[in-house]
């Protein structure tokens, strides 16, 4: 277990490493300078050159790189060059509009996607799981932003044309000064991330449940007498935890580093909205720090899920 | 009696050749031969754009200030001129989401056939070769699976600016390891049967059994996994051109598009420039995703249960310590 455990960190560290190598490759890499994005367009050669020295740019890049990796641990990402301000704190100022978002959404999804599932799983072939398997191949196929848009037009448009607000067009409102317009801004948000990654948790669920129930201890089970729905529940859905948290994982650590479709359709500011104006701005300490961001999420529920493990499954508890 | 030797057409015994009895299959499949059908018609209308140009004698990059925008300089509604309406710089949207199928179609396909190649070539030869290879390259596979793909594809576009070819280079660099797994599992259990032994004492070298060998057992994940790559291929580049990365305007691509209706939320004042270019998009992923499914029942009858196994053992893998 401890070595298991030891192993996983290895591979956190290694990808750590690696997303790190990455944008501070791009970095130099690129084609652009630096100091033209800070000063404008109007600076002369004496002011770049001043604030290549500022910024250390004119250091050999190894250096450069070992002070980058160096200040990062300690959270120092340096600063925006468009507006001066340190870029861990314009990352932080974003962090709840997505965290609402994930944790809405994931609810949602989890709401939706493992009764459909169940569902399917319970009737194979009949009308049932057609359903079902109508509504997973849907939710595959649907992309996001056409989703996102057309909830848009048909829940907050029409109303609106008709006189009246169903739901809001999108932004963040805090949750701290009142979670119920908190989570009505939300609600649309949280419907699109929900239908469309619902299919997922459906398909995995359906799968696994068809697999698990013909295997032996599902017959002990219901030899020994116990209802369906217990059998179901607590032995047959039981041990589907187990893939459905690995995938659970991956999906929630991707969004927390920006999930930037929906927040971009929805005016959420968020991560993954910083990243896209930070994109449009050539503003590179931020692109490098939300793509960090990006990975300490992954390695963390990385961590999270390993050690789920142990709790749900016995065999990994040794 | 002397017709004892002669068949009468009752007992004719037809022999079907696994082609046939494939094609058979896959033609009683009502919804994936639907889907097959839009798929083909998708090609002939990208194929046909210009043919569409000439008809409505609309180029899809001019803007048709006078015809094409309302007095208030919206855009039109589908009439008469105007089949499917026109954006928000007066051009004709019909035209414009013809000459896209041929941006995500070209995309979609391009993408996954090189995808495939590199996922069929290193799970290849980390199933073949095992020991410190097959660890290495399947650590690769687990770190390019784990990283945030959409951010790291905005950090390039954002440093070497949105090109056609970027956009492909990003969509293949990580998709290719879905492939990667299930070539490199199937390779594994397939490099231990007898028949791969037979050849190796007959003096085969490793190139020869994994081209002769394996290769062709490989067929049926190779067909099945690349059709599946190709909606979400198409659906990657239609996000990154709908967050203004993948393809350059004003060259007509559905995501290109559907951003155009997205900025000034113009769109809810113009339904049709959402919901045709979505719809082509929705239509076109859920075709080829029904297609791969269809063939996957088709090419073998047996997969799912076999398909449903594996993924029991992977995740038991992953729960052992």
């Amino acid at each position: 277990m401890i070595r298991y455990l030891l192993k996983r960190l290895g591979f956190s560290a290694l990808i750590l490493f690696t997303l790190s190598g990455f944008v501070f490759f791009l970095f130099f890499v690129a084609p652009g300078d630096p100091a033209r994005v800070i000063a404008g367009e109007k600076a002369t050669e004496a002011q770049l050159v001043q604030i290549r020295t500022n910024l250390g740019l004119d250091r050999p890049i190894p250096e450069q790189y070992f002070k980058f990796i160096s200040k990062a641990v300690q959270g120092d990402l340096g600063f925006s060059y468009r507006n001066q301000q340190p870029v861990t704190k314009l990352i932080v100022n974003r962090i709840p509009a997505t965290v609402s978002l994930v944790i809405g959404g994931v609810i949602f999804w989890l709401l939706i996607g493992i009764p459909i599932g169940v569902m399917s799983a319970r009737h194979p072939g009949g009308f049932r799981d057609r359903m079902g398997q109508g509504f997973i191949l849907l939710g595959l196929s649907f992309p996001t932003f056409v989703l996102g848009m057309l909830s848009l037009y048909v829940f907050y448009f029409l109303p609106k044309q008709a006189g009246f607000t169903l739901f809001p067009a999108g932004g963040y409102k805090p949750f701290l000064r009142d979670p119920i317009i908190w989570a009505w801004h939300l609600f649309l948000p949280w419907m699109t991330l929900a239908l469309v990654t619902a299919a997922v948790y459906a398909r995995l669920t359906r799968g696994h449940l068809l697999q698990v129930m013909g295997e032996d201890y599902i017959r002990t089970a219901r030899s020994k007498g116990l209802s369906e729905r217990t059998v179901l529940f607590k032995h047959g859905l039981r041990s589907t935890l187990t893939p459905l948290v690995t995938q659970l994982g991956a999906d929630i650590a991707l969004l927390l580093g920006g999930a930037i479709v929906i927040e971009q359709i929805y005016g959420l500011q968020g991560v993954g909205a910083l990243a896209v104006q930070a994109v449009n701005n050539q503003d590179r300490p931020i692109i490098i720090g939300v793509v960090l961001l990006g990975g300490l999420f992954i390695v963390v529920t990385n961590i999270v899920v390993d050690l789920l493990y142990a709790v749900l499954d016995p065999r990994v508890r040794r | 009696m002397t017709d004892t030797t002669q068949t009468t057409p009752e007992t004719t015994v037809i022999q079907r050749g696994p082609l046939e009895l494939t094609m058979r299959r896959f033609s009683r499949d009502r919804a994936s031969v639907i889907a097959l059908i839009f798929i083909l018609a998708l090609i002939v209308i990208a194929i046909c754009a210009p043919l569409i140009e000439n008809a409505t004698g609309h180029s899809p990059i001019e803007q048709y200030r006078t015809t094409g925008l309302s007095e208030m300089g919206l855009p039109v509604a589908p009439n008469d001129e105007f089949t499917l309406g026109t954006d928000h710089l007066g051009r004709d949207v019909i035209v414009r989401l013809a000459y896209g199928a041929r941006v995500s179609l070209l995309v979609g396909v391009l993408a996954s056939l090189a995808a495939a190649f590199i996922g069929l070539t290193i799970g290849m030869i980390a199933g073949y070769v095992g020991g410190a290879t097959d660890m290495v390259l399947s650590r690769l596979m687990d770190l390019v699976m784990s990283v945030p793909f959409l951010l790291c594809a905005l950090a390039l576009v954002s440093v070497f600016g949105p090109s056609l070819g970027l956009s492909v280079g990003v969509i293949v660099f990580f998709s290719w390891t879905t492939m990667g797994r299930v070539i490199r599992a199937e390779v594994n259990s397939l490099r231990r049967r007898e028949f791969v032994e037979a050849s190796r004492s007959l003096g085969a070298g490793p190139v020869s059994i994994m081209l002769r060998d394996i290769l062709p057992n490989l067929s049926v994940p190779i067909i099945v996994y690349t059709t599946m790559m190709i909606p979400s291929a198409i659906v990657f580049e239609a996000t990154l051109s709908f967050l203004g990365l993948g393809i350059v305007p004003p060259t007509p691509s559905w995501g290109g598009m559907l951003a155009d209706a997205a900025t000034n939320s113009i769109y809810l004042v113009a339904w049709w420039l959402v919901v045709f270019p979505g719809m082509a998009l929705l239509f076109t992923t859920l075709a080829f995703n029904i297609l791969g499914d269809g063939l996957r029942d088709a090419l073998d009858p047996k997969a799912r249960p076999v398909r449903m196994s594996r993924f029991l053992k992977k995740a038991g893998k992953a729960g052992k310590p």
